[in-house]
């Protein structure tokens, strides 16, 4: 039967259908949906979980590849930047059963800190790389993944962009699935222990074996040439060939040649739909990839050919393509003349912005400003990380100094701790964050004598990649109810200074604990427990009596989206308001009723 | 049929459920159907889009611009954000009501919608409601919209039968919630309907 599904849902029952043995990964945008989808299908025989984080994911998945297995490891592109230290090793070592790591690139960036390309970290680790054009083919594609790693033993690199992890499409669904049978571990030191000694015996045979692989992939079902032959042709690759392939549509006669496994580079393939082309625009994102490849070849086998792209200017370096992007650079590659209006909005009145915000009556929110309030006068550092809580940046909360990567706030705060004697230096960080990689941070700011406040913004779930459960939730993927891991429990074995637990939307007590920490040396911290508004919504709402003043502290303070002006009067949206009733506390003359 | 739809709004008013119930019910009548979501950070109050693309010919998961026959718009500021999409032969489906951003109320803006709406009028090809006071109305403006659904299809845009999308309706949305939302559906169809368009 068909189901309507996401890329993502399609990466899950394809992986299904290859009888995956093994599921793990590290929720983060635009990955998070695989495992989600593959949580809908419980069977026998099938582990899945998230991880704490990518690295612990890999290397649970690397086991049972080991095994002979087939596992499934999946992560947005900088989650791949955590699990490379086990990837790097693990290319050396090779599996025995099917091992793909699906590592999510995102550009533009969408939902990201970076614009790298997982294409680049496939090479990198000298291992295969799969990028997949559309939902559809994904769906196809990481079945094909899990042949080519198991018949050449290696892992091998899945790489969809957004717009193919989020556009949806009709996908063949099975009633049942049945993992892979496999035959277990068998002990032998020499292949899975890694020395030096065998790392290099390994790399030379490897270097060896993708010379094989870009062979093989030569003849690969998703390495396509259409239309033509012309002496004007297109390269392109992942969602950008669809683009160009929309366009050409109505202009044929120009080869499109699409190629989907861009390392080990399928080289005969190339060099065969390359003969009679004297000029080549090559489409695609985040970086130059395929472009570089081509004029590798070009120096290597002596062709003669111009080739356009990111290199030459005429792709743009950053952000993503889109369809109308491609056309405009696809009309004057092609010298086809422009009559349609460019859709623009020219003469339209000024559009409000609308960066993202808190939602309204996020615990968030009333933690970030207890610790605002009690710091008023100070000289801080606020140090924030990843997750909803980046967004404490947007005004008027303005409380993030910081934000670099995951688990970073902790550290960086000892950082200032250690260089400004003066300062007060805070880490916000969330609870799923703080299993992922805050925990360590921790001890080494104990260890080396910092003095810095630990903000722990608990609301019991991970929430901006969509409410996963985490170690602290009690339950897990496999439909488990287990101890919840406590994270006071945490912080009293590294041994802080301080921990106090306390509601964020109990305004005073919450700023008068911070102020208690932030008055201490060493390491402290405070748990701002409140569940996120999303999972656990209140039905009180509040609203504003007849003795409001209109002196709009409310909205200067908070910022609040369900706190709005209509004419000229302050007003709380109903169908927002979660009666978390911060508002009412910063109220000075008790005008918000209600709520809590 | 080949058909671009394209649903815009802010993060938390329910623009995907209205991609899938759409996509659904055009799967039921036999198309071959893409779509594509804003997912993400922008789904905390920023502008959100669901591009619906019905037909064998579409490729990509986003429309291009000037192609979309249909905008369905759960806020003014948002289908002019949104209205180079719209192809000359397009109808814009609009709701008055606006959303009004933190920014706007932390700048004191003003920011209410009418100057966008009457930017519209003025450029033409389009449907406007109050969806979110019919809503009100009816008790809740969850089901804004289920609404809107019902006005661009009631305005014969849609190109999907009215028992195709109340049949999918049905089967989406929470038992509990069911009646209210064919009634928002249906009182959504009349007001399509007066429009004329079909």
């Amino acid at each position: 039967m068909k189901e309507y599904v996401m890329g993502n849902g399609a990466i899950a029952l394809g992986a299904l259908k290859a009888g995956v043995n093994v599921v793990c990964g590290y929720p983060g945008t635009p990955s998070s949906e695989i495992i989600e989808t593959i949580a809908k299908y419980p069977h026998e025989g099938l582990h899945l979980e998230w991880s704490v984080n990518e690295k612990a994911a890999l290397e649970v998945a690397a086991a049972a590849a080991y095994s002979g297995a087939r596992a499934l490891v999946t992560m947005k592109q900088v989650g791949l930047n955590v699990a490379s230290d086990p990837l790097m090793s693990l290319a050396y070592v090779g599996v025995e059963g099917g091992m793909v790591v699906v590592s999510a690139d995102d550009p533009g960036p969408i939902s990201s800190q970076t614009e790298q390309d997982s294409r680049r970290f496939a090479e990198f680790a000298r291992i295969p790389v799969f990028d997949p054009a559309s939902a559809e083919e994904a769906f196809e594609m990481i079945q094909d993944a899990f042949t080519y790693s198991e018949k050449y033993k290696t892992p091998v690199i899945f790489r969809p962009t957004t717009r193919v992890d989020h556009g949806y499409a009709a996908i063949e669904a099975a009633d049942t699935y049945t993992p892979k049978s496999f035959e277990g571990f068998k002990k032998d030191p020499g292949r899975f222990v890694i020395f030096p000694r065998l790392s290099y015996k390994n790399h030379g045979m490897i270097e060896e074996r993708n010379v094989r692989i870009g062979e093989d992939l030569s003849s690969y079902r998703f390495n396509t040439a259409e239309g033509g032959p012309s002496a004007k042709a297109v390269l392109a690759g992942g969602i950008s060939y669809m683009y160009a392939k929309e366009f050409l549509q109505d202009h044929p006669g120009v080869t499109l040649i699409r190629i989907a496994t861009a390392y080990p580079f399928p080289e005969s393939f190339m060099l065969d739909k390359l003969k009679g082309v004297e000029e080549l625009l090559c489409l695609e994102e985040l970086s130059p990839y395929l472009e570089e490849q081509v004029l590798k070849l070009a120096g290597r086998y002596g062709i003669t050919l111009k080739v356009y792209g990111k290199i030459s200017g005429h792709v743009p370096a950053m952000g993503e393509n889109s369809a109308d992007s491609v056309k405009n650079i696809l009309k004057d590659f092609l010298g086809i003349e422009s009559l349609e209006s460019s859709g623009g909005v020219s003469d339209a009145p000024a559009l409000p912005a609308r960066p993202p915000v808190l939602c309204a009556g996020c615990p968030h929110r009333a933690s970030f400003y207890a610790v605002k309030k009690a710091m008023e006068g100070e000289k801080t550092y606020y140090c924030g990380d990843i997750g909803c809580y980046t967004l404490g940046n947007a005004m008027p909360l303005d409380m993030v100094d910081t934000c670099l990567c995951m688990g970073a706030g902790v550290t960086m705060a000892q950082g200032f701790s250690h260089i400004d004697k003066d300062g007060k230096a805070f880490a916000f960080i969330g609870d799923s964050t703080f299993f992922a990689s805050g925990m360590t941070g921790v001890v080494n700011a104990v260890y080396n004598e910092a003095d810095i406040t630990v903000c722990i913004l608990d609301n019991s779930t991970t929430a901006m990649t969509g409410h996963q459960p985490h170690p602290g939730t009690g339950r897990n993927m496999m439909g488990h109810v287990i101890q919840k891991v406590s994270i006071p429990k945490i912080l009293e074995g590294i041994g802080l200074t301080k921990v106090i637990t306390v509601d964020p939307l109990d305004l005073k007590a919450a700023v008068s604990a911070v102020k208690e920490c932030a008055g201490l040396k060493g390491v402290k911290a405070i748990i701002f427990k409140s569940p996120c508004i999303a999972i656990e919504k209140s039905s009180k709402k509040c609203t504003i009596g007849d003795d409001c003043i209109n002196c709009k502290k409310c909205i200067r303070e908070t910022g609040c989206p369900a706190l709005s002006l209509s004419e000229g009067r302050v007003v709380i949206d109903a169908s927002m308001c979660t009666g978390c009733a911060l508002c009412s506390q910063v109220c000075p003359v008790s005008a918000v009723k209600g709520g809590v | 049929m080949d058909k671009d739809i394209l649903i815009c709004g802010v993060g938390g008013q329910g623009t995907v459920l209205a991609s899938g119930i759409i996509a659904a019910a055009a799967m039921a009548e036999g198309n071959v159907v893409h779509s594509a979501e804003t997912i993400g950070m922008a789904q905390r109050g920023g502008p959100v889009t669901s591009h619906v693309r019905i037909g064998d010919k579409a490729f990509s998961p986003l429309i291009p611009l000037n192609k979309a026959d249909l905008i369905i718009g759960f806020e003014p500021s948002e289908v002019v954000r949104n209205i180079g999409y719209l192809s000359a032969q397009g109808i814009a489906v609009v709701n008055t009501t606006a959303v009004k951003p933190v920014t706007a109320s932390l700048s004191g803006s003003g920011y209410d919608g009418s100057e966008m709406t009457a930017y519209l009028k003025k450029r033409g090809n389009c449907i406007f409601a109050d969806a979110t006071a019919e809503c009100e109305s009816l008790g809740s403006v969850r089901f804004l919209n289920i609404l809107l659904l019902g006005i661009a299809a009631g305005s014969g845009r849609l190109g999907i039968k009215k028992e195709t999308m109340m049949s999918v309706i049905e089967k989406r949305v929470p038992e509990k919630f069911r009646e209210a939302n064919i009634n928002a559906f249906i009182k959504g169809y009349d007001i399509g309907s007066a429009t004329g368009q079909g």
